[in-house]
């Protein structure tokens, strides 16, 4: 497409592109496309006393398990959560794909996705995911991940962070209304509500999708709860507003109202360095 | 692939279904949300598949404030009894690593489904037509053998056009290089017809020539033709416009404005 200018845009669409795929791939195109599936595919890594019992199929017993994805909503857990330190950590989980960085370091990666367990009451799982999981990866990773846990009585709790950006309403949204809580659940999720359910034309896509599409298939109970904020990177006003969501899982999970700000300072210094460019 | 939402799995045997191919402007996708809304259809099914994007959202569909809250994914199938109809909608891009094993999905869960026949909703590039494409109508037809063979009449009815096959090397006339079949953004309309000519599958594509944008008009263009064949509504109805369009189609263009502004 020519604009007035002149220049020449390429016209995006949302369809999916026409590709010659009907042409005769040769071996080796094969052989490399193959590779790098194989490369994708999610590795999950459980510590040596729960792959032990996964590998006598013994699924792990869990009644609740939360899902934090994004920055925001693992470090809600960081702060209100897990700073109680009654919390092991029982696993992580490795992607590779486009956005994972060639000279990643084996820490990092480990801390992109990790598996918490109680000390207490083993039966309640935690995940915090804050690496970017690539769109054919989503359903692979629920698949594995739902495959180690036991499905009876299981409850799902995903919170989820996303740009107000995103959020369509014939009202115009002033900046005093971010953040919110929006929630989206399966038909197996029978408890109250804590904040409003998302409403059309919203959606959520991403690993929570994957994880509430997975559930609903299975009939497990499973709720998203998405945090709709208007900065970038964590803050603990956009933290505290996950604060409703968790407090309903009161008889599993001892939450820290009131975080000490060394712990909160903690968690959102990682991401002031990258944006003190400009000082 | 295909998990039943009820108790029983759901019998489609001699069902018509009608999905459509995730193309230029959705228009096919808009067009289905037409007909699961106007005909109140059911929701039977999920399409659970690791070949779409996985995305969820409340009832599209939603009338009230009490069928508001319910869980819709990527890929679902909806039915009405009463005109043996079956209707997929795919509401996310599919891979595109994995559109072939998408199509061999579903033209496998066509067979074993034992759906009647099976239309293709999908849409090509306006930009990119040819000379002959340009005239006319922009809706084309494309049947595979064994539907034609039982459709042939009805389709001489209607009077629809086929849609052309270009040269290979436009401009030159080369006998040896036969005119072939092409849908630029028509998503996996091609393949799976060519597809279901290879398995003699009863498939049907109508397509419309489109470019992105508004698409709405180009859904109600292409919904009313596809109701001429299939007369899914009465066409002698006295309202002009009687699709009925679904909630979820606010705010196509964004939220609301800044009323500051004026």
């Amino acid at each position: 497409m020519a604009t007035f200018f002149g220049e020449v845009l390429s016209v995006y669409s949302r369809a999916v592109e026409e590709d010659d795929e009907d042409l005769e791939e040769n071996e080796e195109d094969e052989q490399i496309r193959r590779e790098l599936e194989e490369k994708r595919e999610v590795q999950l890594h459980w510590s040596p006393e729960v792959s032990d019992s996964l590998r006598s199929g013994n699924k792990l017993q869990c009644s609740d398990f939360i899902l934090a994805v994004g920055y925001n909503a693992a470090s809600f857990l960081s702060a209100y959560v897990l700073s109680s330190s009654n919390w092991d950590k029982v696993g992580h989980s490795s992607v590779w794909n486009e956005r994972s960085r060639a000279l990643s370091d084996q820490s990092s990666e480990e801390s992109a996705c990790v598996f918490y367990r109680h000390k207490d009451n083993p039966s309640v799982l935690m995940c915090q995911v804050t690496c970017y999981i690539a769109e054919d990866q989503l359903f692979q990773w629920a698949e594995k991940v739902f495959d180690c846990l036991q499905h009876r009585g299981l409850n799902v709790t995903v919170l989820s962070d996303c740009s107000v950006a995103d959020y369509k309403t014939a009202d115009y949204l002033c900046g005093s209304s971010a953040p919110f809580l929006r929630s989206l659940h399966t038909s197996a999720f029978s408890n109250q509500h804590v904040c409003q359910s998302l409403e059309q034309p919203n959606i959520v896509t991403g690993l929570s999708a994957a994880v509430l599409n997975h559930c609903q298939v299975h009939h497990i109970a499973a709720v998203v709860y998405q945090c709709y904020s208007d900065v970038i990177g964590p803050d603990s006003v956009t933290m505290e507003t996950y604060k409703p969501a968790l407090t309903k899982l009161g008889r599993s999970i001892q939450l820290d109202t009131s975080p000490s700000t060394d712990v909160l300072r903690k968690v959102i210094r990682t991401t002031d360095i990258q944006s003190n460019l400009y000082i | 692939m295909f998990i039943s939402s009820q108790t029983s799995p759901p019998s489609f045997k001699d069902y018509t279904l009608v999905m459509p191919a995730v193309a230029v402007g959705n228009v096919g996708q808009l067009a289905v949300d037409l007909i699961v809304s106007t005909l109140n259809m059911s929701r039977v099914g999920f399409l659970h598949t690791d070949c779409l994007i996985p995305m969820a959202g409340n009832n599209p569909y939603a009338t009230c404030k009490e069928d508001a809250e319910e869980l819709h994914t990527a890929g679902e199938v909806y039915t009405t009894a009463e005109l043996k109809l079956a209707v997929l909608q795919i509401r996310a891009p599919i891979l595109q690593t994995k559109s072939k094993k998408f199509r061999q999905l579903l033209v496998s869960w066509i067979k074993t489904s034992g759906f009647s026949r099976t239309v293709v909703l999908s849409s090509s590039h306006a930009y990119q037509r040819d000379d002959q494409q340009l005239q006319g109508t922009p809706l084309r037809y494309l049947i595979t053998p064994s539907l034609l063979k039982v459709s042939a009449d009805a389709l001489k009815e209607l009077g629809w056009k086929e849609m052309e096959r270009v040269p290979a090397y436009p401009g030159l006339t080369d006998t040896n290089t036969e005119p072939r079949l092409c849908i630029p953004g028509g998503g996996i309309a091609k393949g799976l017809y060519t597809d279901s000519c290879a398995e003699d599958l009863p498939l049907a594509v109508l397509l419309l020539f489109c470019s992105e944008g508004d698409n709405i008009p180009d859904a109600f263009a292409l919904v009313n033709h596809l109701n001429d064949w299939l007369h899914m509504l009465d066409s002698h109805s006295p309202e002009p416009n009687k699709w009925k369009i679904p909630s979820s189609w606010n705010l196509l263009f964004g939220s609301g404005i800044p009323p500051a502004l004026y």
